[in-house]
């Protein structure tokens, strides 16, 4: 992993860390009612930015980010697919790293920076990822395609930022996008319409528009 | 005009967005209830005691329903009424729903429905073939049997014999979207109900059963599903019943989705396939006769398995043509989740069955596959007269005789007369090199001792109708705004095939506008009635035609109004470009349909399509099912580990013939998506259920879909251009399920490859996990 993105991490962490302060107070009426009931609190409330707009919402220990996405924030363009981080429709970034979000519970998140499929583009104004998705007819009933988007993009900078994948031959030089790199780190995401094809020819058109 | 033009989805930009809606993103009202069904855990018996208080007791639960609590029709049966929403005593399967909880959150119902203490008196469960077949538990009341010639003879008195056996596995749809429906109270006792569904037509009906409504008071609408693949035929019955029912009985919203692996336990998949089979033939692998028996485990209820069952006999000759055969069908009953319809409906199993006979001939002759298949092909279609348009590279046909028309005849008695696999074949081994390179894998092989590489092409031809004929209907309504939008309906559904996309591109071809001028709104069982379900190809032929039908007489409308007011004749009005033309006058689309309004002219039409000259008697297995035939080919090349039986598919690639095609960018996505699947079939994806029924592989970390690293390395997929020379909608041809079977190379390709490890025949059985390839290279090779 390059310098720059670690430092980016901790920077994202820490501004995230100061967020969380300007809760503590409803972070601490919580706490007392911990004591009380030994048994700990059923709920807790979180504070999370979601596409760059903070969000406090009080939820079941137990919810998960994606159903914290879902049902509580009614952003449906996360999806879920099989809500055993299986099959790649939840994924979404949190702090600009690609996580399943069913795999995920909201109270992890405190203070994080969440981004949705929303809050990478609109209809009227796509990321030039999903642009490169339409262009290249890289799904057929939609329902991966968020997830496939987020993962794409996430992919881009993690071979950018030089963490390698199964398939890297030389761990020490600078990884080149290939397609095989982007296969490997796709696969976590299925299509069962099976538009790989089409998904891949999208990120590979991305990853020269960039390169 | 749009048409035959490669337009993205209708939905692309929302799609990418994750602005397209699904059932389960639409926003409830306000104390929206929830569903989760409480199921059996064991595979056959009767219940002897149901104690629901805890479940009652449970947090959040409103009511629980179990069968005696349903105020009319207890079914979701698409076919025979034996399937009721919630168990009546007896229990068939583990999985099987027995009462449902209604909660105020899906997570308080799914907790909820596990605190049933149900007592069961166990019965023996039937789940395999062999049981199946010896306690002759079945659908039916015998095999069924279709039969031309003197097929045992003719093999008796062939130079060579062979038969043998091949298993094939079913199949998990694994719709990205899993099951859902969201049911919403109405005036009067009249409900709507969302659903993801295949078709809305049979969920309104059930509903209406359910309800004791007429059908006039259910509304279904489905915008789009995230996948179908048949899963969502009949599949949807059981939660958009059950969330009707629970709407019915609290007066509030109700909405259900299935947990992925409730899903996978519950609902019904492929039908697995035992073929046996028996063949003769000549030297050069030509057949004189063939016998098939067909096996299927159709689980619990009948379903469709019967029509699966009669499409996979139907496609026992795939593309070749056999005078004397004989096919033989058990539908066997199994206390297992009832097996459903999946993306070819049973054609590609019979495929594989007359698939392995071809590979196992060739390597008994030590022949090439290919030429053995080749022999074996219905004849040519006859070429260019009769409106064919693309040249095609047909091989040269012999001279009219009573021989060649014979061999245009299906052991169903249908005439074979649009057969394109001679040149589309030859062009595909053309392509893709196939000689050299086979040539270039023997070599490699005789150098390798590990690892071994195969090749193989297969053919497909698949038959397009719904071989129920009365289901080849479709309507479709079409309102011409007078602002010059268009708004379209039909009953077909959008599963990501495009459908909508493709309706869209026909009607602004008719009104000669753009496609943002075109709007197609969710299918509405109260804006086209008694649809057919969204299946067997169907769905561009079907409703393309009748929307063609509507906006025609729209246009006729229009153009006579036009003309009658300019003194011209309605024949010259020209609608092009986003502008009418009458005689010297022009105007844009949106001006002439203003005029019209205000001439009063009606701006709103229905259009209904039935398909011509298809008969079908399926119990004595002749007619003409289909109307015509699609046809298509892929050769593949894989590279196995002879350690370890671990492969990967190298070189992918296909010719398929989708006509004339409407728009092909959607259809060569089609045509990627069925081979990726298909092939996903006959390799990766294994269901295997326990000695006690229960199914073992019920989410995707036990059970494996092909994922983008499984996608062949090198995949050239092409469409073989050329007129439908039936009159479809713009002579094009159903792209859906056919090339499905195209996955069938890869199979062929790994059979080719564990023959490079010995003498025997591999005898390969799908799927060919690992596991399988490697028992079969040490069979082959003598060590097993």
């Amino acid at each position: 992993m390059s310098p720059a993105i670690n430092f980016e991490l901790r920077r994202r962490t820490f501004i995230a860390g100061t967020a969380v302060a300007a809760v503590t107070v409803g972070m601490s009426r919580k706490a007392a009612a911990q004591t009380a009931a030994p048994v700990g609190a059923e709920s807790t409330t979180v504070f999370l930015t979601v596409n760059g707009e903070g969000r406090e919402l009080t939820v079941d220990n137990r919810t998960t980010l994606l159903d914290a996405l879902r049902e509580h924030l009614q952003l449906t363009g996360t999806k879920k697919g099989c809500d055993h981080g299986q099959c790649g429709a939840c994924t979404c970034t949190v702090n600009g790293t690609r996580v399943n979000s069913c795999l995920s519970l909201a109270v992890m998140h405190d203070g994080d920076e969440v981004e949705t499929i929303e809050g990478i583009g609109a209809p009227d104004a796509m990321d030039p990822m999903q642009t490169a998705f339409v262009e290249n007819d890289g799904f057929q009933c939609g329902y991966c395609t968020p997830g496939q988007i987020q993962s794409a993009r996430a992919v881009l900078d993690e071979i950018r930022a030089g963490i390698p994948s199964h398939v890297t031959d030389d761990l020490t030089a600078e990884i080149t996008i290939t397609d095989a790199e982007i296969r490997e780190r796709m696969s976590g995401n299925i299509c069962r319409c099976g538009a790989y094809a089409n998904i891949l020819a999208a990120i590979t058109q991305v990853a020269e528009d960039q390169a | 005009m749009s048409v035959h033009r490669p337009t993205p989805h209708d939905s692309a930009r929302l799609h990418v967005t994750g602005a397209a809606r699904y059932v389960d993103d639409i926003p409830t009202p306000a104390g929206c209830l929830h569903l989760a069904f409480g199921q059996s855990t064991i595979a056959h018996g009767t219940i002897t005691a149901m104690d629901l208080t805890a479940v009652r007791a449970s947090e959040g639960v409103i009511a629980v329903l179990t069968a005696n609590d349903l105020p009319h029709a207890n079914d979701v049966s698409p076919s025979i009424h034996d399937e009721p929403l919630l168990a009546t005593g007896t229990v068939h399967y583990v999985g099987q729903p027995l009462f449902a909880v209604v909660a105020t959150s899906h997570t308080a119902a799914r907790k909820a429905a596990r605190l049933a203490e149900v007592t069961y008196d166990t019965k023996p469960a039937i789940l395999t073939i062999e049981e199946a077949m010896a306690a002759n538990s079945r659908f039916e009341e015998g095999p069924r049997v279709y039969t031309r010639g003197d097929a045992s003879g003719a093999i008796d008195a062939s130079a060579h014999v062979i038969d043998g056996v091949i298993d094939m596995g079913g199949q998990e749809h694994f719709y990205l979207e899993g099951q859902a429906a969201l049911a919403l109270p109405q005036d009067d006792g009249d409900m709507v109900v969302h659903s993801s569904t295949q078709h809305p037509s049979e969920i309104q009906h059930k509903v209406a059963d359910a309800l004791g409504l007429p059908m006039h008071g259910v509304k279904v609408e489905v915008r789009r599903m995230g996948g179908g693949f048949g899963g969502k035929e009949s599949q949807g019955n059981a939660l958009a019943v059950a969330c009707a029912v629970a709407a019915s009985l609290t007066g509030k919203p109700c909405k259900m989705r299935y947990d992925r692996d409730d899903d996978m336990v519950i609902t019904g998949k492929r039908h697995d396939f035992r073929i046996s089979y028996r063949a003769g033939f000549d030297h050069a692998g030509r057949v004189q006769g063939i016998e098939f028996v067909h096996y299927t485990r159709c689980g619990w209820a009948q379903d469709l398995s019967l029509p699966v069952a009669d499409r996979a006999m139907l496609h026992a000759d795939n593309a070749y043509f056999f005078e004397n055969i004989r096919i033989e069908s058990h539908r066997l009953r199994t206390n297992t989740q009832s097996a459903t319809a999946f993306r070819g409906f049973g054609g590609p199993q019979g495929i594989v069955g007359v698939e392995r006979v071809m590979d196992q001939i060739a390597h008994h002759l030590g022949l090439d596959p290919l030429e053995v298949r080749k022999v074996n092909y219905y004849a040519e279609m006859e070429s260019a007269d009769g409106g064919l348009s693309a040249p095609r590279a047909a091989a040269p046909l012999p001279p009219e005789s009573i021989l060649t028309k014979k061999k245009q005849v299906t052991p169903y008695g249908q005439e074979v007369t649009d057969f394109v696999l001679h040149g589309l074949t030859a062009d595909l081994a053309a392509r893709c090199d196939y000689e050299a390179r086979r040539v270039a894998v023997a070599e490699w092989n005789a150098g390798s001792p590990v690892l071994k590489r195969g090749m193989a092409i297969t053919p497909v031809k698949f038959g397009i109708s719904f071989t129920l004929s009365h289901l080849n209907q479709a309507g479709a309504l079409v309102h011409v705004y007078q602002d010059g939008s268009v708004a379209l309906n039909h009953g077909g559904t959008e599963m990501g095939q495009g459908l909508y996309q493709k309706v869209a591109q026909v009607a602004s071809g008719v009104f000669g506008i753009g496609l943002e001028q075109v709007r197609l709104t969710a299918t509405d069982t109260s804006k086209v009635p008694n649809t057919s379900a969204t299946a067997a190809s169907s769905g561009s032929d079907l409703n393309g035609m009748a929307v063609l039908a509507a906006c025609e007489a729209l246009r006729a409308r229009m153009a006579d109004h036009l003309a009658a007011v300019r003194q011209g004749e309605p024949a010259d009005v020209v609608f092009e470009g986003g502008l009418v033309r009458v005689g010297a006058d022009e105007m844009t689309f949106c001006a002439a349909a203003k005029e019209c309004y205000e001439g009063r002219v009606s701006l709103s039409a229905t259009g209904f399509y039935k398909t011509p000259d298809i008969s079908w008697d399926r119990i004595k297995g002749n007619g003409r099912p289909f109307y015509y035939f699609a046809y298509g080919a892929a050769c593949s090349e894989v590279v196995i580990d002879t350690l370890t039986g671990e492969y990967k598919v190298l070189r992918t690639d296909i010719l398929h013939d989708a006509g004339r095609s409407l728009n092909p960018a959607l259809d060569i996505g089609q045509i990627e998506g069925g081979f990726v699947q298909g092939a996903g079939w006959l390799t990766t994806e294994e269901l295997v259920w326990d000695d006690k029924g229960r199914l073992r592989t019920h989410a995707p970390s036990t059970y494996k879909i092909p994922a983008a690293s499984d996608r062949p390395k090198v995949f050239n997929v092409a469409l073989f251009e050329g007129d439908n020379p039936e009159a479809t909608i713009h002579r094009s041809k159903a792209v859906g399920e056919p090339p499905f079977c195209l996955g069938i190379s890869v199979l062929m390709a790994l059979s080719d490859a564990v023959a490079a490890c010995g003498a025997a025949y591999p005898a390969l059985d799908a799927p060919a996990t690992p596991e399988r390839v490697l028992k079969a290279v040490m069979r082959v090779r003598g060590d097993a």
